[in-house]
């Protein structure tokens, strides 16, 4: 990037792109940030402090990302695409190599200072190297086993190295946003039927493989009363926040099971449940609203670019998006096990908040760079 | 654009609008389970979430006083300076506590266990280091208080007993709740209640509890209070009016201090109980914070046995003091003339036994009046033996032996009235004439308690009526009183005969108690009965050789001394017991002490002064919050 020059990166006008921008869908996000604040203040008994003030500044970072990753040319990065993701391969092996331990589990790398967490990295480059893998790829191969090789590769490194770390939640994550544009691309439905049909075989295999707090989750899920005061504890006191809230809530700041602290991690994992507890039934029905609209609005974005790195791209987006809200609110509602998900633009976490961001700034250069054709052979030797 | 780009547009777009309509699909399904839980389960739910918010905490009423018959406070609830620390306020509990126990060590043994609470419960749950200060205490903890962070000085409540020991055998004690006495009353469950054990706190325990009140309070997950909803103190326990006269029971007290005794003092016609003392007593005090193993050991191995109310609980042979219901049976069944004489000639013969009088040489002819006087064996003797022993029992049952009233004091003793049927039937064998004899001189099977033999003086003095002893005038609004006792049938001649021989005992020159009589309130004079209950038997042997002196022999072995009597002779009103367990005689022991306890008695007379009205129950306060 060193011999470009600004236009270069920005291709043309920076300031027409700028209008150019979904200004509605960059709305949207900032409304769901907001309801986060608001839900971080509430959890501090009213207070900025420690967390309403920190989230609004990381946003605030999030939004220059975002302007920032949406006005860089989109072939720009379809040609950092394969760099990017074998540096945060490389990062992910040396996490696991030197990492720091923090909740059980090597997650966080060190660099210059800087405490980064290579899984979240990944998320953003394993799209990109993806979209930039089945942009090169005909229709007809999509379901060859030599085209598929190597999309499986793609993915199936970075899970095995997320999953050893051990974090399944995010490994899970990977593997699904990824299966998810396997799925887009043109994947034949004969071999998605024989795969689902042998990972349903494979569970008990797999089962074997899981950690003992893993399997524990999984039975508390099935059965709450086996551990009354432990994990089936918070899924208990979860739902007991979202039934008395009722249809209309207890009221901003006015949730007995959140500030009476019978709810857990209700700055990160359960907000949502806080939030239902707060707002009722109408607060969480308009906040799930508010993410359909946002998917809504990306997956016309994805259908509208007539480019198809950008369609991957902004599609793999959404699903780790998307991923991320089915996990987190089913997990509090407890439809599935507890899993450390947290609920996207809402939850405090600086890392979560950031690679949000990056991703959609990732979908607004595709909105921006819609028509941008870009030819099947173009940079497949970068 | 080729026609393989559209192919997997077209692909795309398919799988991207399925994708869609998936997302969609499933959020109407958690909308769906979203409203199950918040609109169809929304009220179960909200009754666990207030189960969680809210707590009970039960509030103990302040137990009602006991108080005497003037209102003087002989149980109350007095302030308990505490200190108590809360862990997650003090920076280092354990400096904090090294320093709070150099301020006031001698709770320094207290360290462990205040450690051990505070390592077991939350950070901010209270624990709490030392109970009862010392006002100086307390005031020294306040003024050090910035210097000890964490710990709160604290004003709780805490039973006291101001008198002590002196009424330790009347009121009682309260102390902790132990395992079988717990019932249905939530207040038993309660950390640091406290219940009646004995005397009148445990007789009349429930109206004295009150009604427990509540404090709805806001908790965290932890059991942080974080706020009070709402509060009702509950009702006070009654306050209850005792018949006592603090000041007779003091001074009687101090009277029989150093002696194992007993000391009833009672109205013959209310059956009012103006003192009731079983000397030693102990400090109730003890008991309500825990009384330590050496105190305890101390009670216990104590020969004068301080933890016994002798006046309910001591069953002794009433001795000479029975001889006035000897004399009412023989007049009763025409026996003897009151005029009637009998010769004592120290000894009696009944087959081949010997009865002897105490007094050597004998009284020469006795007739019924010389015989209370002078407190003649010889003459009961001949008395019993024409009566024989039934007939004793009834008179002896007619004036209140065997019985236990229903006093209001727990593990009462009902003493023992033998019949020919009784002896039959508990031991086999048959009854024997000699037995009827020494029967009628008070000895023998025949048992009675201090109490009894005070019933039994009020109710020859009385006019012969049944009157029942009784230590409460009131709990709450409730008044207990019997005015007017019923009649025992006994002719009111007879018993004048026998309060005439009694007269003379106290106040005729050689009557056994002449010593002890009151000569200086004018008209109010004692008249009374002494009696000596021997402990062991008499050898033939030792008689020969000349009884040896109660003063020779060893404590436990010496005769217990016994007296009763009534006051004023002219218009009777006071009964008195008194017996001085192995004191010797009953004319030189226990007749100075009930003549000294009868002139306090009728210089204060406290028959004739207004007693306190009932207490009616205080009102229970309660406030919304």
């Amino acid at each position: 990037m060193f011999g470009l020059s600004l236009s270069s990166v920005f291709g043309s006008s920076v300031a027409h792109k700028l209008r150019d921008l979904n200004w509605p869908l960059l709305f949207l996000i900032a409304t769901v940030a907001s309801i986060g604040f608001a839900m971080l203040y509430s959890v501090a008994d009213g207070h900025l402090d420690p967390w309403a003030k920190n989230q609004m500044t990381r946003f605030a970072v999030g939004c220059a990302i975002l302007v920032f990753v949406a006005l860089v040319d989109i072939r720009i990065w379809m040609s950092l695409a394969y760099p990017a993701y074998a540096v945060a391969l490389m990062l992910l092996v040396a996490v696991d190599l030197f990492g720091h331990i923090g909740m059980g589990a090597q997650r966080w790398i060190k660099i210059g200072g800087l405490s980064i967490q290579p899984s979240e990295l990944m998320k953003i480059t394993l799209v990109l190297a993806l979209a930039r893998y089945f942009h090169g790829v005909k229709a007809e191969n999509v379901s060859r086993l030599l085209t598929l090789l190597p999309a499986l590769a793609l993915i199936g490194v970075p899970f095995a190295l997320v999953v050893v770390q051990p974090d399944l939640g995010t490994g899970m994550l990977l593997a699904l946003g990824g299966s998810g544009l396997l799925f887009v691309a043109g994947l034949s439905w004969r071999i998605i039927f024989a795969v689902l049909a042998m990972a349903g075989a494979a569970i008990p295999v797999a089962w074997g493989f899981l950690h003992d707090y893993q399997k524990r989750r999984v039975f508390t899920f099935l059965d709450p009363s086996l551990d009354p005061l432990g994990a089936g504890y918070h899924i208990t006191q979860s739902k007991i926040a979202f039934g008395s809230g009722g249809v209309f809530g207890k009221g901003f700041m006015q949730g007995t099971q959140s500030h009476l602290n019978f709810l857990p991690e209700k700055q990160t994992d359960f907000i949502f449940t806080m939030f239902s507890e707060e707002f009722g039934l109408i607060g969480a029905v308009t906040l799930l609203m508010l993410y359909w609209m946002i998917l809504a609005y990306g997956l016309s974005i994805a259908l509208r670019s007539r480019n198809h790195f950008g369609r991957l791209v902004a599609f793999g987006v959404l699903m780790t998006f998307l991923l991320y809200i089915l996990i987190n609110t089913s997990m509090v509602m407890g439809l599935i096990p507890v899993v450390g998900v947290p609920l996207p633009l809402v939850s405090y976490g600086g890392t979560a908040m950031l690679t949000l961001m990056f991703g959609f700034g990732l979908l607004m250069c595709v909105h921006v760079h819609r028509n941008a054709e870009i030819p099947r052979y173009k940079g497949l030797l970068l | 654009m080729d026609w393989r780009d559209n192919t997997r547009y077209a692909v795309f777009t398919r799988r991207t609008a399925l994708v869609g309509f998936g997302t969609t699909a499933f959020f109407a399904g958690l909308v769906a389970r979203m409203y199950k839980l918040q609109v169809t389960d929304a009220a179960q739910y909200a009754e666990l979430a207030e189960e969680n918010r809210v707590s009970v905490r039960l509030l103990a009423p302040p137990r009602g006083r006991i108080v005497d018959r003037f209102g003087l406070e002989l149980a109350a609830n007095r302030q308990n300076f505490r200190a108590i620390l809360v862990p997650e306020q003090a920076d280092d509990p354990l400096k904090v506590l090294d320093r709070f126990f150099k301020l006031v060590p001698r709770f320094a043994d207290e360290r462990d266990r205040v450690l051990k609470e505070i390592a077991r419960n939350r950070k901010f749950m209270p624990a709490t280091i030392a109970e009862n200060l010392s006002w100086e205490e307390f005031a020294a903890i306040n003024f050090y208080a910035p210097d000890l962070p964490g710990v709160q000085p604290d004003v709780g409540h805490t039973r006291d007993y101001p008198y002590g020991p002196d009424l330790a055998h009347v009121v009682g004690y309260v102390a902790k709740v132990a395992e079988n006495d717990m019932e249905d009353d939530p207040l038993l469950r309660l950390p640091g209640f406290r219940i009646g054990k004995s005397g009148i706190e445990r007789t009349i325990d429930k109206p004295l509890r009150g009604k427990a009140g509540a404090s709805r309070v806001e908790v965290n997950a932890y059991g942080r209070v974080i706020r009070e909803l709402q509060r009702n103190d509950g009702t006070p326990g009654d306050d209850a009016v005792l018949t006592l006269d603090m000041d007779i029971q003091s001074f009687a007290t101090r009277r029989v201090q150093g002696e194992s005794a007993s000391v009833v003092v009672m109205d013959i016609h209310s059956g009012d109980i103006y003192a009731l003392v079983s000397s030693p007593g102990f400090d109730p005090n003890l008991f309500n914070v825990g009384i330590s193993r050496t105190d305890w050991k101390e009670l216990i191995e104590n020969p004068f046995k301080p933890l016994t109310n002798k006046v309910i609980q001591g069953q002794y042979p009433p001795g000479s003091t029975f001889k006035p219901v000897t004399a009412l049976a023989a007049l009763a069944h025409g026996v003897a003339s009151p005029t009637e004489t009998v010769f004592c000639s120290s000894v009696m013969t009944l087959g081949n036994h010997q009865f002897h009088c105490w007094k050597k040489g004998g009284h020469g002819s006795v007739n019924l009046k010389l015989g209370i006087k002078y407190s003649c064996d010889i003459y009961f003797y001949e008395m019993a033996r024409r009566l024989g022993v039934d007939k004793i029992a009834d008179m002896a049952n007619r004036m209140g032996l065997g019985e236990d009233y229903g006093i209001e004091l727990p593990n009462v003793k009902d003493g023992n009235v033998p019949t020919s049927g009784w002896k039959l039937a508990t031991t086999g064998v048959s009854w024997q004439q000699g037995e009827t004899l020494i029967t009628g001189i008070g000895q023998g099977y025949l048992l009675a308690t201090p109490l009894q033999l005070a019933v039994m003086t009020a109710r020859l003095s009385n006019g012969g009526k049944k009157v029942v002893p009784h230590l409460l005038r009131s709990v709450g609004s409730k008044t207990f009183n019997n005015p007017h006792p019923e009649e025992l049938g006994i002719d009111p001649d007879h018993l004048a005969r026998v309060m005439d021989g009694m007269n003379a005992v106290s106040n005729e020159v050689g009557g056994t108690a002449f010593g002890s009589r009151i000569a200086d309130l004018g008209e109010l004079t004692i008249a009374g009965k002494t009696g000596t209950a021997q402990v062991r038997r008499i050898s033939m042997a030792e008689r020969d050789k000349g009884v040896m002196k109660n003063e020779d022999l060893p404590w436990i072995q010496r005769d217990h001394a016994l007296f009763v009597a009534f006051a004023p002779m002219i218009a009777p009103q006071y009964a008195i017991c008194v017996v001085v367990e192995h004191g010797g005689g009953g004319s030189k022991v226990a007749s100075p002490i009930a003549r000294d306890i009868m002139r306090e008695t009728l210089m204060r007379d406290p028959a004739r002064r207004p007693a306190l009205a009932p207490i009616a129950s205080r009102e229970p306060t309660s406030q919304e919050g």
